[in-house]
């Protein structure tokens, strides 16, 4: 268990940070073949609603596996979903990390998200809670599970044509 | 003064509405709003809550009848009551807690403290209000609130007819749609949420509108597997139809094949839920009870659209709540078997998830297009917006006018109720 002063960690924070960074610049610039291939295949992809921590029980905004992940891709890519053709535009910032804990080749991180979405000339402003489940491999970080948790997620919200 | 003034400024309702078209007014006319809120909200039953969220004494959940904010109890004998969320000495909110269960609500401000019931307990230093002040005048405003199936109306109106002479024929299609408990009850599961840039007709005309199902939810569509690809082409099969319910409401049958739950058990199970089928078996369930939930699961075959909110949509409910003229909240509400196997809810939640709300393979879609309309009727004011669709061969139906499954004789039997009640 690392804390989040533990200078120690710094090369495992940067190196998720990095990761993570990454990850981000996939989404805004929607290279979502190269996002996929940043999963293990027995991750889920959650977006929960309220505070719940059993996904699986709960009613989520989505709680994707691997088919669903690449069903939800395909769809983003053939052009025949309205909303997202063409999609909002985003652009994130991705800040305030800490080091959760590290548990043999599992490294649980936490950041926070805002994004800003422009469709049809307005502007919609979004914040959420990160929380990665990130396996280390010899090839690098796979992501296990990726929870965003929308500020407002129990709120009314508006429907997203691109990924937290 | 103003009142009258804004008054005048109201369209004629019989100027806006036609057998066959609507007017652009409809959508962005704020006076009529406005006057839709007084003539319709405030007079018809405005669904408001299904019993399982407010399941014990003291149970209560906050909801909107038109652009008042209510809240939902029950009461310590198990009465449902819906009252204003507004203290009656200098109306602040008396609660902020979207649901939960409490023993009353006391007024953050000055402490007046309500019973669950909406009466008046008490309030802090009563003596300056002198002998003549009476507490009884002094409760929390409350609707007329009555129930069928669980599902909770409330109305400002005490003249309003009971709720099952509004409902009519509806509440066989009810029964219907409950059968999806597969023997359970019914249990909200939880709730999508997302606002509108949109009028609300626009919403409530769209779940009678089979029409636009293939070309708004292709990607939906091609998301699945062949067989369940088929169920879902209604449109091609065309053996649904449209039927006007009276007072509003509509049913649209999409899938007649699933309009009994409890009908065709022995009908083979279809793949996507072979799985589940064998976890339940697993369970210890008996085969007529599997192929009983697992045909629950997938949900009933048709919607049912209410005037003026609500509406019963396959396996979910469907609520509107108007803002403002261009600006309406929904609500996707997943619904599973109270008491029922996990799995079986689990299923039901994963299927929800994968077509509604703000992540969903279908609602984005269905978004964008409403949005599409109001900003359409920016220009072109003087054209009319069509409704005429399947007028051709429409028939006599059980309750009402019965038309082609992509007829628009929804919208035609929600705006004959509009113009009703508009005139009133
Ligand atoms: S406003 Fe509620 S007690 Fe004064
Ligand atoms: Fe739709």
């Amino acid at each position: 268990m690392n804390t989040p002063t533990d200078t120690r960690s710094d090369s495992l924070l940067w190196q998720a940070q990095a990761f993570i960074w990454a990850e981000a610049d996939m989404l805004d610039h929607r290279d979502y073949e190269a996002w996929l291939a940043l999963w293990s295949d027995d991750g889920f992809y959650t977006l929960p609603i309220g505070d719940t921590q059993d996904f699986d029980d709960a009613l989520n905004l989505c709680h994707d596996d691997a088919h669903m992940r690449r069903e939800r891709i395909t769809r983003f890519q053939q052009g025949f979903s309205i909303s997202s053709a063409p999609p909002a535009r985003t652009v994130r910032t991705l800040s305030r990390f800490v080091i959760e804990s590290v548990d043999g080749d599992d490294v649980r991180v936490r950041c926070a998200e805002h994004l800003i979405e422009d469709k049809f000339g307005r502007q919609r402003i979004w914040a959420a809670d990160l929380t990665y489940t990130l396996i280390v491999t010899p090839g690098g970080f796979k992501i296990r599970h990726k929870v965003a948790r929308l500020l407002n997620s129990d709120g009314m919200l508006n429907s997203f044509s691109y990924l937290f | 003064m103003t009142i009258d003034n804004r008054i005048d400024l109201v369209p004629e309702p019989d100027e806006l509405v036609f057998k066959d078209h609507i007017r652009t007014p409809m959508y962005d006319d704020s006076a009529l709003f406005d006057a839709e809120m007084e003539r319709i909200f405030k007079k018809t039953w405005v669904w408001v809550a299904h019993e399982s969220e407010i399941p014990d004494k003291g149970s209560f959940k906050l909801s909107q009848v038109g652009r008042d904010p209510v809240i939902v109890v029950r009461d310590r004998k198990g009465k449902i009551h819906v009252m204003i969320n507004r203290c009656r000495h200098r109306a602040a909110t008396v609660c902020e807690v979207k649901q939960g269960k409490t023993a009353s609500f006391q007024c953050p401000y000055h402490g007046w403290g309500y019973a669950l019931d909406g009466s008046l307990r008490a309030l802090p230093y009563p003596e300056q209000y002198g002998d003549d002040f009476d507490k009884a005048q002094h409760g929390l405003l409350k609707l007329r609130t009555e129930a069928y199936a669980g599902m909770i109306f409330a109305t400002f109106d005490e003249q309003a007819e009971p709720l099952l002479d509004f409902l009519g024929p509806v509440t066989h299609w009810i029964d219907l749609f409950m059968k999806q408990g597969a023997g359970y009850p019914v249990k909200v599961l939880g709730e999508h949420q997302f606002s509108v840039p949109m009028n609300w007709k626009i919403q409530l005309e769209n779940t009678t509108d089979a029409y636009h199902f293939p070309v708004v939810h292709k990607s939906f569509l091609q998301s699945l597997d062949d067989e369940t690809e088929a169920v879902f082409s209604f449109l091609e099969q065309g053996k649904g139809y449209v039927e006007d319910l009276g007072n509003g409401h509509s049913v649209m049958v999409m899938i007649p094949e699933l309009v009994d739950l409890e009908e065709n058990l022995d009908a083979p199970i279809p793949e996507r839920f072979q799985t589940l089928a064998q976890e339940l078996r697993d369970e210890g369930h008996d085969e007529a009870q599997v192929r009983r939930i697992v045909r629950a699961v997938g949900g009933a075959g048709f919607n049912l659209n209410l005037f003026p909110n609500v509406s019963f949509s396959l396996a979910f409910f469907r609520v509107l709540t108007p803002v403002s003229v261009d600006h309406t909240d929904i609500r996707h509400i997943a619904i599973g078997m109270d008491g029922g196997p996990d799995a079986a809810n689990r299923a039901r939640l994963r299927l929800h998830e994968h077509f509604q709300g703000p992540m969903g393979f279908g609602s984005p879609d269905d978004a964008e297009v409403w949005e599409r309309i109001q900003r359409g009727i920016q220009g072109g004011a003087e054209l009319p917006i069509l409704i005429n669709r399947g007028l051709e061969d429409e028939q006599p139906g059980e309750a009402g006018p019965r038309g082609h499954i992509s007829a628009e004789t929804g919208m035609r039997a929600a705006y004959d109720m509009w113009k009703r009640m508009m005139q009133a």
